[in-house]
């Protein structure tokens, strides 16, 4: 339960980030904060109570016993993808870094809203 | 003012929704039946000790193919955004080297790091790993390399040929299972011998190492674009 509970946690914390903090870089780490708790969050519901990993490592193995293996594959790869991702995000941000000369969303004047 | 209590109200919504939501789900109670299904049947239909790896090669190779077009998507956008959109390229400046420790260190652990990588994507079938985290772990060992020798360069084009050659199998893999009398994409043509040994189930680790080969590639040629960021502009305006 304390892992839904942290994962909520973790995607307000990164919705808050994204939403008042002015900084790009901040902004950027706002949304890894949500693509970490949108991961523990899928991880946590294919969760079992006194589970084993999916592996069938020994003969005998009950399956029964086993967590749900299809969150942890959905989000091994969204693991991935959200560091190319920020990689690509911290790209903008240096561009519009040195096409601006400041990183302040208020001062850059065609990102208003 | 009124932009902030606009946010916070904002904010507890979609926490509030997701609590509600959630509450529907007992947490650590049961499992999905394609999980169950999985667990059930995984052993016997692909040979791989690893569920989880079973589910992303080969129940869901297609999607894995696709999750690789995005990580090359994201690779060729930082590329592109670097040095088609960026000016005064390939001016590298002098930068003052790092302490005796990290160079002799890091060329010691470098070896290491890529045979831990290697490892891992080897072993993905029968053991928690695979390729995409041995492809990052093998990523960080070139890091590694980046941090304590600034001057280091990797040679991009035998990187992207690395790159292409393990896209290739991964698709031409995934296309010959269409030969066969099944008829199927990604279908496992190879023997799945027996369980928990490195030779089993079939095309699985074949596929795994491209991918492991795929994604070093691409966080290899990212970590070269952002380090030559760095040093050939040297944080200049």
């Amino acid at each position: 339960m304390s892992y839904y509970l942290g994962s909520f946690l973790l995607i307000a914390i990164g919705l808050y980030t994204v939403i008042i903090k002015k900084n790009l870089i901040k902004i950027v780490i706002g949304l890894n904060f949500i693509a970490s708790g949108v991961n523990l969050l899928i991880v946590s519901i294919g969760y079992v109570k006194n589970g084993t990993a999916p592996i069938f490592s020994k003969i005998g193995i009950n399956p029964s016993a086993m967590v749900d293996p299809i969150p942890q594959a959905l989000t091994l790869t969204a693991i991935v993808i959200d560091a190319s991702e920020l990689a690509l995000a911290v790209a903008f941000v240096v561009l519009l870094y040195r096409h601006y000369g400041t990183l302040d969303i208020k001062k850059i004047r065609s990102l208003k809203w | 003012m009124i932009r902030k209590i606009v946010y916070s109200i904002f904010l507890a919504t979609i926490v509030l929704s997701l609590v509600m939501f959630f509450a529907a789900f007992p947490f650590g109670q049961n499992k999905m039946s394609v999980g169950e299904y999985y667990l059930n049947h995984g052993v016997a239909q692909t040979g791989a000790s690893n569920i989880v790896t079973s589910v992303v090669v080969d129940y869901r190779g297609f999607d894995t193919l696709g999750e690789v077009s995005v990580l090359f998507g994201a690779a060729a956008g930082v590329a592109i955004l670097f040095f088609v959109l960026g000016e005064n390229r390939r001016k590298r400046r002098e930068q003052v080297a790092p302490n005796f420790i990290v160079r002799v260190g890091s060329r010691i652990i470098f070896p290491f790091i890529l045979l831990f990588g290697t490892y891992i994507f080897i072993h993905g079938h029968l053991t928690p790993g695979g390729g995409f985290q041995g492809g990052a772990i093998i990523a960080s060992g070139f890091l590694l390399l980046y941090l304590a020798y600034p001057g280091t360069t990797v040679n991009r084009s035998r990187l992207s040929m690395v790159e292409g050659l393990a896209g290739i199998t991964f698709i031409v893999l995934g296309l010959y299972g269409l030969l066969m009398p099944e008829s199927s994409f990604l279908y496992n043509f190879l023997p799945k011998g027996e369980l928990n040994a490195l030779l089993s189930s079939g095309i699985l680790p074949i596929i795994y190492i491209a991918i492991g080969f795929k994604v070093a590639a691409e966080f290899a040629g990212i970590i070269d674009d952002m380090m030559c960021e760095v040093i050939c502009r040297g944080g200049e305006k």
